[in-house]
């Protein structure tokens, strides 16, 4: 490789000046290997290694001190009511809050950015102020504003609209949308600050060329705004998409281990639910693998769309 | 000729965004009020809109300092568990980031695609062999399972990375001229220089280490070893009677953080906004 590393570190001792050693760790061939180091033996033993044991556990029957190979065995049993289920709730999951973090924020910023709001630093902090809070500790809060009592505030908004009171978090379409609501009310700050700053790359003269032209405001929205919040609309797209199929706190915090009939069960709680509580650990590995291909096929399609990797970066 | 007409469009705009912003602080304030009022009652009521204020005290917060027992444990445990993880992941990936931008070097690229390689595989998929592995190294239940896995932080290596590149390299060469070793350069010079990625990235890894809730969950088993949000969650039971803790609790975990950021708001949009980290 390197024609330094020739030297053993016997040689090296043998060399009479002793900053032979030094001069060797200086050089600047060396060097940056060094930085790299602990990254890389970190990468190695806490990234890599269980990467490729996920996969490999994903075919084996894992009890203490005795594994077996079963083959596709926990694949076939992967595909059960209970993961449909499981997949069926994170994928409308991912869907309303894809839509509802790309659509709103995009309106937001563009508001935010126009002249007409005043006070934007206090409106842009206040959005963002939710993404700070633990989602353990907001989900709390939510589960006690949506209790099932009258007192609770929820019901208590339904009452004096004349509606009657409701068992939030023990119906399938309230339950769906207790997280998303989380969800939502979480990130939309920081998805509204990534428009924000996406906003910025638009060239001013082509407003006043469509203004020129005669074009609403409307029709400035569409054809001058929206094409350049492309790139940012698929990163955001992108990262709420994988940050819904790995969806497990706001499922936590309402329902604990388990939910009536399943209606608030994601994959990544299956996932949990066999591989550590089970401690079905080959089967929890499928599970994820499972996961794992479904979010390289989302990153893919971010790849194509935007056509670098990249853009991640920004 | 043109009176000061009544523009209803910029109203309704701000109005709409003044509702928005109470919207989006109501859980909080929420919060607030409630750790005020006595934990019976938002333990047999939840969180009402209405509420009696002959009944706010602070009974909750001196429960909590007197008699908070295995709170105050949690808490230590998420500082010291935080502080760990931010010293460790950024003295790793600020390094990492820093020889892959300004170094030449043979494997750099398939260093950087190790890089990329985290940032695609979710932590989910690691979670269940990381587990085997520390159940190996007979760590379960220390500080060490929780903070271990975190040190590798992709993001970060990222961002140093981009920041790095911007660097001045004309200053390397005239410390190296200086007589001033590579490792000087970089922790006296260019570290420095980093400054405000530093602080941005510290408040990514921070927060996501404060937050953080499922590796801790499974890697943590006696409840004095527990994390905030893990411990607070055990209190979150239908029969609970420590609703007090519960609620003045949560706002002490948050606290903190908003705290922080009325003062570096500026490094936490950097930080919060680099991506890809969710949840």
């Amino acid at each position: 490789m390197l024609p330094v590393s020739k030297m053993t570190s016997q040689e090296l001792a043998q060399v009479k000046k002793p900053n032979k050693l030094l001069v060797f760790l200086n050089s600047k061939k060396v060097v940056p290997y060094i930085f790299v180091l602990p990254f890389i033996l970190s990468f190695l033993v806490f990234s890599l290694y269980p990467s490729v044991q996920a996969m490999i556990m994903s075919f084996q029957k894992v009890l203490p001190g005795q594994v077996t190979f079963i083959g596709m065995n926990n694949y076939s049993r992967v595909f059960n009511p209970i993961f449909y289920k499981a997949l069926s709730n994170t994928a409308i999951y991912v869907v309303l809050t894809v839509v509802i973090l790309t659509i709103v924020p995009i309106i937001l910023a563009v508001l935010l950015d126009s002249k007409l709001v005043k006070f934007k630093t206090f409106f842009r902090a206040s959005l963002f102020l939710p993404s700070l809070a633990s989602t353990i500790v907001a989900g709390m809060v939510f589960r006690l504003m949506f209790g099932e009592t009258d007192t609770a505030a929820a019901n208590q908004i339904l009452n004096w609209l004349g509606f009657e009171s409701m068992d939030w978090r023990y119906q399938a379409w309230s339950a769906m949308f207790l997280m998303v609501l989380l969800c939502c009310w979480k990130w939309m700050g920081v998805n509204v600050l990534y428009f924000l700053a996406g906003l910025q790359n638009v060239p001013k003269e082509l407003y006043e060329a469509a203004e020129i032209d005669g074009a609403t405001t409307f029709q400035k929205f569409t054809n001058v705004t929206l094409p350049f919040l492309k790139p940012v609309t698929i990163f955001v797209a992108t990262i709420s998409v994988i940050g819904g199929f790995r969806m497990f706190e706001e499922s936590f915090v309402y329902w604990e281990a388990g939910s009536p009939g399943n209606i608030g069960l994601t994959v990544v709680g299956y996932l949990y639910q066999q591989g550590i509580q089970q401690n079905d650990m080959g089967f929890g590995a499928a599970i994820g693998v499972i996961l794992m291909l479904i979010i390289f096929v989302v990153s893919f399609i971010q790849l194509m769309l935007t056509g670098a990797f990249k853009k991640e970066g920004q | 000729m043109e009176k000061k007409k009544f523009k209803p469009i910029p109203w309704i705009a701000n109005i709409a965004f003044l509702m928005i912003s109470l919207l989006a602080l109501f859980p909080i304030i929420n919060l607030l009020i409630s750790s005020l009022r006595p934990s019976s009652e938002l333990m047999r009521n939840g969180i009402s809109i209405t509420f009696d204020p002959s009944t706010i005290s602070v009974e909750n917060y001196l429960y909590i300092f007197t008699q908070g027992g295995n709170y105050w444990s949690w808490f230590i445990n998420s500082l010291v568990i935080t502080t760990i993880t931010i010293v460790l992941s950024l003295f790793f990936s600020s390094m990492v980031g820093y020889a892959l931008a300004l170094y030449d070097f043979k494997g750099r690229n398939l260093i950087f695609g190790c890089v990329l390689f985290i940032l695609m595989v979710p932590f989910e998929i690691l979670m269940l062999p990381l587990f085997q592995l520390m159940i190996n190294f007979n760590l379960i239940d220390t500080y060490a399972a929780v903070i271990l896995p975190a040190v590798v932080a992709p993001m970060a290596v990222f961002f140093f990375r981009q920041y790095a590149i911007g660097l001045p390299k004309e200053l390397m060469d005239a410390a190296r001229i200086d007589g001033s070793t590579e490792y000087g350069i970089f922790f006296k010079i260019m570290l420095p220089l980093m400054t405000p990625s530093l602080a941005a990235m510290a408040i990514l890894q921070g927060l996501g280490s404060w937050n953080n809730f499922l590796w801790p969950l499974i890697v943590l088993r006696s409840n004095d070893m527990f994390t905030l949000p893990i411990g607070l969650a055990t209190l979150l039971t239908p029969y609970g009677n420590n609703y007090d803790i519960l609620i003045a609790g949560s706002v002490m975990t948050i606290l903190p953080i908003i705290i922080l950021f009325i003062f570096f708001q500026r490094y936490f949009v950097a930080g919060l906004t680099v991506g890809g980290v969710k949840g």
